[in-house]
């Protein structure tokens, strides 16, 4: 086990830029809703600094505009690329040529902005395909590994320490979720205990859905629920909608450290995200749509997510699905998760 | 035509001399006002540039003041075009003017819910992706769409219906009760609608159960039409006592009675939802109990609550008492009481315990922060701003202080 007080003490002394990609490795196995409300007041701090040096680049951009040509014709293509992006429509309703023409946009703006070499996908659902999950909550042991590479994977801020899966530790007796702890924060296993993990359940029924005023979340035809960054407007009329708190909000501009960035990244997914608008879990929709497991599966050390295809009837989570004994969280709300879970 | 372009040109300017015109308490008031709305907008960038993380919201209570003060706003703005309706009912009284003040003080709550919204909202430059055409509004799955809605239909019908009264009163013709009384009718059904599709808006949340609750609707109906008309009985009584206008007395009998029966009513659903979350409390009425009396040493809501209740039922009995409610000083008191219990029903008694315990059981309490308490109340501010030179004006162009004159 790895040394826990050290690592709180760090915490508490604030994590500076450089050792912040540290931070970011070990921050899975640590309780997040303390790290949360902790950070706050650092991140109030800090931000104010980051305003001040913010506000002092403006002026040195301003200055060097007048002294550089070539300095101006990069501002100019950065404002008219995202004048562009400010007036596009909804993903949703954009034709094949207008998803490639705003994801060359924001490749290039993200050169522009913030010096980062990115590829974004506009792929689309493959046919045939509908994705589901299982959870066995005999294997899960609380490592969190899971929550660590889901933040890796989906460039999450890493000031809040966003995370996307919470895992409940559930003393025995009872298999409601509601009686766990998400924020536990010792040596696991735990006697008497097991482990559930929570994330979005990408409902067939979504009830985050249908509330979105703009149109800006929708079901995928492989059945991933996402969210159109650039659409959403931040009312959070969804992240009030779903039982299984899987919506996150970006109450202040996220930070992801460009060495830890995800450079392969999809439009609906991993890409960059501004401050004020909501996110959530896609099934690592960058690599699943590639074929490959989310994150959190593959970085699962005991074997307790299984994903896959249910539409496939010889796919490992169908041979779950029809072999074990299986619930969900909250069926009496006719939600239809697609995630299920399984005892061995 | 030419004419009655004359006269608008005219009405706005007199409109604008009007209200900077006045007496020593009237430009401190406004003064005052004024510094708390820049207030509100100073503290309001700081917002804009740090993003929501400066309010005391989270994941797990993602709405907080500004969604609770909309809600209850919402509600001020519905009550009072039901001044209208005993209006009818008691025809015995002065019709145009109780439309008048009624919907004056609707606009200031209207324009105070926008703001509400506005300042809560992630992104509020993108607000025109809910301009269907060129955005799109989730009409009609969206209940927020339906809000938007009635929110802007009831903001116009309470812009035109005192304009077309008032600018025929200042060119000085009797406007023309074929043409507007219809309006007001709608705007009376219109107010039902309004506060019915707020509620809607939450106990349509299955997510939720304090919140997926049928009475929500009609309890947000009785409580809205008792804190409203309170509202609007203290602005009468303050400009009876502080200005010139006279106020019919019976006008202000007959509120207070409406006040107390809708104040009544609300205690009534009160109890009935605290006997269905207490009688047999479920693993639903988590909310409820930590409301009520916390849960694993988390009160943070318990003494607003039981405050709220405290307030609720001394004011009720106070209007309810006929003795009581005829004497000013606890008329007014018991209004002001009632108002306060409302609003902290709305926010800490709704709003927030929404949220509390997060559905996965999970307890995060909520404490606003300075600046989101400094913005509301530049929000205030600027609804009480708007209040008062809307009602003024009114009152103005009612009593023929001001009139049109030709070749002015």
């Amino acid at each position: 086990m790895k040394n826990y007080r050290e690592r709180l003490k760090r915490f508490f002394a604030g994590l500076s830029k450089e050792d912040g990609k540290e931070g970011g490795k070990e921050n899975g196995k640590e309780p997040v809703i303390k790290l949360d409300l902790l950070g706050k007041k650092k991140r109030d701090r800090r931000s104010f600094i980051k305003g001040i040096s913010a506000s002092a680049g403006i002026g040195a951009s301003i200055l060097g505009v007048g002294a550089s040509t070539l300095m101006s014709q990069e501002e100019k293509e950065r404002l008219g690329l995202s004048w562009e992006e400010f007036f596009k429509t909804n993903y949703r309703y954009m034709s094949g040529r207008e998803k490639r023409k705003t994801v060359k946009r924001l490749e290039k703006l993200a050169k522009l902005k913030r010096k980062e070499t990115v590829t974004i996908s506009d792929k689309g659902a493959i046919p045939g395909v509908l994705y589901g999950y299982a959870f066995n909550i005999s294997k899960c042991q609380g490592y969190m590994d899971c929550i660590d590479a889901c933040l890796k994977e989906n460039n999450l801020d890493r000031k809040s320490n966003m995370q996307y899966i919470k895992v409940f530790e559930v003393e025995n007796g009872s298999l409601n979720v509601e009686n766990g702890d998400p924020h536990f924060f010792h040596e696991v296993p735990k006697d008497e205990h097991f482990y559930m993990g929570t994330q979005c359940m990408h409902c067939e029924n979504p009830p985050c859905v249908p509330v979105c005023p703009t149109e800006a979340t929708w079901k995928e035809d492989d059945g991933i629920v996402v969210v159109d960054y650039d659409w959403c407007i931040g009312c959070r009329y969804c992240e009030a909608a779903c039982p299984y708190e899987a919506r996150r909000f970006n109450w202040a501009a996220p930070l992801v450290p460009a060495q830890e960035l995800n450079t392969n990244q999809h439009y609906l997914g991993n890409r960059n995200k501004t401050k004020g608008v909501m996110e959530k879990c896609t099934f690592c929709i960058q690599k699943t749509r590639e074929g490959e497991n989310p994150a959190c599966v593959e970085a699962c050390p005991t074997g307790a997510r299984v994903f896959g295809n249910l539409l496939d009837p010889n796919s490992e989570i169908r041979k779950i699905i029809e072999t074990k004994k299986v619930f969900r969280l909250k069926e009496e709300l006719g939600t239809e998760p697609k995630f299920w879970y399984y005892m061995d | 035509m030419r004419e009655k372009y004359q006269i608008l040109l005219s009405f706005i300017k007199d409109l604008f001399n009007y209200s900077l015109r006045g007496g020593k308490v009237y430009h401190i008031w406004m003064g005052s006002l004024t510094f708390l709305m820049i207030m509100g907008a100073i503290l309001y960038t700081k917002q804009l540039e740090s993003g929501l993380a400066v309010t005391g919201m989270n994941d797990h209570v993602s709405w907080g003041l500004y969604i609770s003060n909309f809600t209850f706003l919402v509600g001020v703005a519905a009550a009072a075009v039901m001044l209208v309706i005993p209006a009818y009912i008691f025809s015995d009284l002065d019709l145009s003017k109780v439309v008048l003040i009624g919907e004056g003080v609707a606009v200031g709550a209207l324009l105070m819910c926008l703001a509400f919204v506005t300042v809560d909202i992630g992104g509020p430059a993108r607000f025109w992706h809910l301009i269907p055409g060129i955005g799109r509004l989730n009409f009609p799955q969206s209940l927020l769409a339906w809000d938007i809605i009635v929110l802007n239909g009831y903001l116009a019908l309470n812009l035109l219906i005192p304009f077309y009264i008032l600018i025929n009163k200042y060119s000085g013709k009797e406007p023309h009760k074929k043409i507007y009384v219809p309006f007001v009718f709608l705007s009376i059904f219109w107010a039902i609608a309004l506060h019915m599709v707020t509620a809607f808006l939450y106990s349509g949340l299955s997510a939720r159960p304090f919140w997926n609750n049928a009475l929500l609707g009609p309890r947000f109906l009785a409580s809205a039409f008792a804190g409203g008309p309170a509202f609007i009985l203290v602005i009468l009584g303050f400009t009876k006592k502080f200005s010139d206008f006279k106020i019919d007395e019976k006008i202000l009998n007959k509120i207070a009675v409406i006040i107390a029966i809708a104040a009544q009513i609300n205690l009534v659903m009160l109890l009935s939802e605290v006997f269905k979350e207490f009688y047999n409390a479920t693993h639903h009425s988590n909310s409820a109990i930590y409301l009520f009396f916390g849960i694993g040493g988390k009160t943070a809501l318990v003494p607003w609550i039981w405050t709220s209740i405290g307030l609720n039922i001394l004011a009720t009995l106070t209007l309810t008492i006929h003795k009581l409610r005829n004497i000013d000083f606890f008329r007014y008191a018991a209004c002001i009481l009632l108002f306060v219990a409302i609003w902290i029903e709305k926010g800490m008694g709704l709003v927030i315990p929404g949220f509390i315990p997060s559905p996965l059981g999970t307890i995060v309490e909520y404490h606003p922060t300075f600046i989101e308490i400094g913005i509301t109340i530049g929000i205030w501010a600027f609804g009480f701003f708007v209040i008062s030179l809307l009602v003024r004006f009114g009152f103005a162009i009612e009593q023929n202080i001001i009139v049109y004159k030709k070749n002015e």
